[in-house]
Formats: structure tokens, sequence, C-alpha cells
């Protein structure tokens, strides 16, 4: 399959889907960090999240038409705005789902996914009846159009370089959360022994709430920065439900630099293949890959010792 | 867990009880149905029992093994594109065919420019070939995933999202391959079963009755399952599995043996939904229908084979008459009855039968449906629930 190419070409190939590869991996990334948190940290499976990301991709597209009709001159800006309230309403819902469903099946994982796949249903035809079938897209302030060339042959959108630093600063932030703040210890210690964090005065059911939030706010400026390179409708968000799944589990469940790795492998490896093969055997191939791999070593990628 | 001790008049592998949950379930199926029903409402309920095969597999594979599969769409699949292919073949003969490029294969095929029939399709000349690939092909399949992910000590969530991105894998799949597949639109178009037309009423009726037979046959094999030394092994490995490795049993075998056992279930529900419903398209195979037969059991009640049935049926009949009048309102009530049934009954309506209606019956019946005794020691994870009749 190499052959038809010459050499020049065949790296330009690879540096144009390395590129694609790294959109669709901060995609993965967002996404998986607010997974990584919910599911590798508290052990719940969360199948509603990719509609937790779905409400932050709405709250965009709203927020830039609040900009585009009543504050014209900011509308450079709104991204930022709408960002923060994107990790709000997702956040927020999250709490309340956390509260409502999730805090009674803390002892029955498997039943979290059924809980919160109903959960998901509900969600989706929600957005459908509020905001109708169609996909909506945002409208890109102009600094964010157009792209960069790199070389004569290869160039770069704008807005993928924009999602990319994105995500960077919010993988960042988040280590940050969870590896030095005092708030991030609480969350782990809890994670790691519920009762003895409870009897040294941590308040676990807070910080159980807190940690729930936050991991679907993430997944809310997921969505977010989703707008910035697709268009939004109400069942976008289960289409990467199951690849982030498998993300986050291929990573190792309990490791966010597991996670990311990942999402590099995985993404990286679907969008080379994409220009080689047709979409759907690319996507199969990597899926299949995942799974196999897997099943040789169910631990994934990075693996923390834990004694238990 | 406890099942009624032997003495109490028990010699073979049903109780009493059983016996007559399974006798009123068949007058429901064979008699009272056919004849209140129109044509057009029984070939519905006889689709939906197709369903009822999964749902029969999960309480074994999840109720009692304590094995979550999200994969189970792929089974029913997989036995279903068997039927569908031997059917399409049939269809599809050198007289029926004259007008494409190459008669003889499937027509989806020569659209495709697929010029003579694949070397996977050469076994489903046969009846007899294709009935064996209907048990056998989901069986293999599951023994593979199962033997892999189960000697390795993988379960519980690991096992549930690996499923379920093979049932991703397997629907983009055959949608990719249109050529082999039928893609998106699946195989279609299917007219006789070695020469017996399957698409008129008479035809639909008797499959209805194969069907239900099938399915009977398929309970009592449930029930002997659970009741031999296997079906309380299975329960033992769930509720402490490392007490029952400990005591010397291989548990990997017998969860590889569950597994399979619901594969071929499900597919043989599958064969059954291709005869009835005359097409076979991945939209059965992928995540959301996988998901939705796992809500039919726990609607159903998880540790309850009869229970399974009804759930079936009941969620069924509730999505098409629900789908008919408020298409809009069918994903809130679907969702809802996901969180209703973990939330609120998580040992479904067999639970609830249990509870309220069953202690009440038991005087009337000289005490053969017993009041369900709280089983002292068990995983707060699956609520006990010893199985009494429905």
């Amino acid at each position: 399959m190499f052959s038809d190419y010459s050499l020049a070409e065949l790296s330009s190939i690879f540096l144009m889907q390395g590129f694609a590869g790294l959109i669709l991996f901060s995609v993965f990334v967002l996404m998986a960090l607010g997974l990584a948190i919910i599911f590798g940290q508290m052990g719940v499976i969360n199948m509603a999240h990719g509609e937790f990301m779905i409400l932050g991709a709405y709250v965009t597209y709203f927020t830039s038409q609040l900009f585009l009709n009543y504050l014209p001159s900011l509308f450079g800006i709104y991204f930022f705005i709408a960002m923060i309230l994107a990790f709000l309403a997702s956040g927020a819902l999250g709490m309340a789902t956390e509260w409502l469903m999730i805090r009674h099946l803390y002892k029955r994982p498997l039943d979290t996914l059924l809980a919160t796949w109903g959960l998901s249903l509900i969600l989706q035809q929600v957005y459908r009846s509020v905001f109708g079938p169609r996909e909506v897209g945002v409208e890109l302030p102009s600094w964010m159009m157009g792209s960069l060339p790199v070389t004569e042959v290869v160039e770069v959108q704008i807005n993928g370089l924009f999602v990319m630093g994105l995500t960077i600063a919010i993988t960042v932030a988040v280590a940050l959360l969870m590896y030095k703040s005092s708030w991030g210890k609480q969350v782990r210690a809890v994670v790691q022994n519920r009762v003895m964090a409870g009897a040294v005065g941590i308040n676990t059911e807070k910080v159980d709430r807190y940690t729930f939030g936050l991991g679907c706010g993430i997944a809310g400026v997921a969505g977010s920065a989703f707008t910035m390179i697709g268009s939004t409708g109400p069942t976008s968000g289960q289409l990467y439900i199951v690849d982030t799944f498998l993300v986050v589990v291929f990573g190792g469940a309990q490791s966010l630099l597991g996670t990311i790795a990942s999402a590099f492998t995985i993404s990286q490896a679907q969008s080379t293949m994409e220009f080689f093969l047709s979409g759907s055997m690319a996507k199969v191939l990597t899926l299949l890959g995942v799974v196999v791999i897997l099943m040789l070593r169910p631990q994934g990628l990075f693996v923390i010792k834990v004694r238990r | 867990m406890t099942t009624s001790a032997p003495t109490s008049g028990r010699t073979f592998f049903l109780r009493p009880q059983d016996m007559i949950g399974i006798a009123i379930l068949a007058v429901l199926l064979v008699v009272i149905l056919p004849l209140t029903l129109d044509n057009f409402r029984l070939q519905f309920v006889g689709k939906y029992l197709t369903y009822a095969f999964v749902a029969l597999g999960l309480v074994l594979c999840w109720g009692y093994a304590g094995i979550l599969s999200l994969g189970q769409g792929v089974f029913f699949g997989l036995g279903g594109y068997c039927m569908a292919m031997f059917l399409k073949l049939e269809a599809s003969s050198v007289a029926n065919t004259k007008i494409q490029t190459t008669p003889g294969i499937p027509d989806f095929m020569d659209w495709n420019q697929i010029t003579e029939l694949p070397l996977m399709w050469q076994p489903f000349n046969n009846l007899g070939l294709t009935i064996l690939a209907v048990i056998l092909v989901p069986a293999l399949f599951a023994f593979i995933v199962g033997f892999a992910m189960f000697k390795r000590r993988v379960g519980g969530v690991y096992f549930a999202i690996i499923t379920q991105a093979l049932a991703a894998i397997l629907t983009i799949l055959i949608v990719g391959q249109q050529g082999y597949t039928g893609g998106i639109n699946g195989i279609t178009d299917l007219r006789t079963l070695h020469g017996w037309d399957i698409r008129t009423d008479a035809a639909k009726t008797i499959l209805y009755f194969v069907c239900v037979g099938l399915l009977i046959a398929c309970i009592l094999l449930a029930y002997y399952v659970k009741s031999s030394k296997l079906g309380r092994i299975l329960v033992a490995m769930r509720d402490k599995e490392d007490r029952v490795r400990f005591s010397g049993y291989d548990v990997a075998s017998f969860k590889v043996f569950v597994f399979c056992l619901a594969a071929s279930l499900s597919a043989i529900g599958g064969a059954m939904f291709t005869l009835q419903v005359g097409f076979m398209s991945p939209s059965f195979v992928g995540i959301v229908p996988s998901i939705e037969m796992v809500i039919y059991t726990a609607v159903g009640g998880r540790l309850s084979i009869l229970g399974a049935i009804y759930g079936t049926l009941l969620v069924n009949w509730a999505k098409t008459s629900f789908s008919e009048s408020f298409p809009e309102l069918w994903l809130f009530g679907l969702g809802g009855l996901f969180i209703a049934v973990v939330l609120i009954f998580p040992n479904g309506l067999a639970g609830l039968w249990q509870t309220y209606v069953a202690p009440r019956l038991g005087p009337l019946f000289g005490g053969t449906a017993k009041r369900a005794v709280p089983s002292p020691a068990s995983e707060p994870a699956v609520p006990a629930a010893p199985a009494v009749a429905e």
C-alpha cells in the first residue's frame, strides 16, 4: 500500500494525517480526562458522559448566538466565556446526577452503567425536543479561521491548533489539581480507602459529589472545544462514548498519564490508517487492536501499583 | 442461595411451582395470544419472543453467573445473519437473478462488482450446515472472547466495556463490507425456506408456533442448568468467586461455558427473527440493541427465567404502543425504565411478584409458592432472591 507514493509524499501524508490525528487526540483526551476521573478514580461507569459533553457544546452554541446578536464587538473572545459557562452547566448537572442517582449505586458498578445509559437516553431526547434534531454549528471568530503553512504541501488549521493548546492547558490544570492540591489529595484518599478517609475527617460524600461534578464539567469543556472542529447534534455524544471508554481502559484506568498515552496511540493509529484504508476499516482495525491488546494485558498500558 | 430441599417432592429438575409457571406461559403463548390477537399483532409477539431468547441467555450469564455482557446483539446478529445468508442464497437462484451480470449470487454482491460467491458464504448453501452454524459460530466466537478474558481474570466492568466494543466493531465491519454483508441495509428480500414461502400469513403463524416451541425448550434447558450442580457453582462464583476458586473449581471454564451457552441461545433467537421478520440488518447488532436486551432482562428480573420472558414481552409491547402514539415520549420512558429498574426495583417484575403477590397466593395453592426467604449472607451487589415460581 505504500508503493504508490514517493518518499517525500509519504512523509507529508504522515505529517498531515499525524496532525489530523492530533485533533482527534485532543477530543479523545478532553473526553477521556473527565471519564478517567469518574471511572478511573470513582469506579462509576458514566455512559451519559457523551451527553454531558454535548451539553457543553450546546451552551457554547448559545453563547455564540448571544454574542453575535447583542455583543458583536466582543465576539472574538466569546469562546472563553462559553467555556466557563459550559463547565459550570455540565458540572452542575453532574452534581445533581450524583446526588439523585449515583450515590445510591457506589457498591453496584454495573448498575451505574444501566442507570446512566437511561440518563443518556433521556438527555438525548431532551436535546432533541429543545434544540431540534438538526446539527448546529458555531461561527468561529475571525482569528480562529484559516491555516498556517508549515511546508509547501503541509498546512495546519488554526482552530485545530487552538484546540490542541486548550487540551494541553486543561490537562496540566487537572494534573495539578489531582496531584498537587489538597483537594486532589482528598479525592485520592477516598478512592484508595473510603472508610479510613472518612475516619480521618474527610467528608467523603462531599468529595464524591465534587469529583463527579469536576469530571462532568471537564466533559462540558470538551464539548465546548468540540464545537470548534465539528457540528453538534443530539446524538453526537454517543458516537464517542465507546472510543472514550476504550481509551481510558487501554491506558490503565487509574493513570492520567496512561490515558493520555493511549489517546495518542489510538488516535494516531486511526488517522494514519484512514488515509490508506477506508474509514470504517481503519476504525475496525484500531478498535480490534485495542481489544486484542486488552485481552493480553487487561490492566492496560500504565498501572499504578497499589497494595490492596 | 437456597433452593428447596430435594425432599420437598422434587423428583425432577423442575419444582412444582416452576412447572406451573411454565405451563401458564405455554398456555398464554400457544392458546390465549393466538386466539385474541389478529395476525399482524401475533407477528409482533413472535418478533418479541426472539428477543426473549437473548434475555434468557442473559439471566444465566448475568443473573446467575454475574457476567454482564453488553454484546449479546453480536450473537443475536451472528445467528440471524447465518440464517439470512442461507435464505438469501436460496432466493438468489440462477433463475431468479438472470438480469444480473453474474447470475446466482445475491443482488448486493452483484451491485458491488463481486463476480463469484465468497468462500465465507459457501457453507450456507446447505440447511444442515446453516443450522449448525447458527448454534456453533456464535458459541465459537464467545469461546474465543470468553477464554481470552476469563482466563486472565478479566471480569465485571471491563468485560462489559470490551463486549460493548465488540458490538461496535462488528456493526462497523458489517456496514463497511457492503459487498459481503449487504451493508447498512442488511440482507433483505428473503423468500423461501427449502421452497416453502415464508412470507405468507400461514407460514408466519407456523413460524410463530415453532418459535414458541423452541423458546419453551430453551426455558427447560435453562431450568436444567440452573438446578444442576453447574448452576449452583455459577451462583457461588458470582457471590464469592475466590472461595470457589480456592475450593478447587476452575472458575474460568464455568464462565466460558455459560457465556457460550448464552451466545448460542441468543443466536437461536436471531435465526428465528430472520425467519419471522424476513430480513437481518446491522441495526440489531450494535450497542443500542445490545443494551436494550439487557434492560428486558433487568425489567423482568435478572434472577428469574420466566420473568425475563415477561419482561421482554412487556418492554417491547410498551415500545411499540408508545412509539405508535407518542414517538417523542418513548425515549423518556425507556430511559426512566433503566433508572427505575436499577434504583427502585433491582429484582425486576419477578422481585415485585415475590414480595407482594406470591405470599398472598401461597395459601390458595396449598403453599406451593413459598414466601421468599431472604438469604442472610449475600453480597449487596446482587440482592438475594431465591427463584420462586412466577
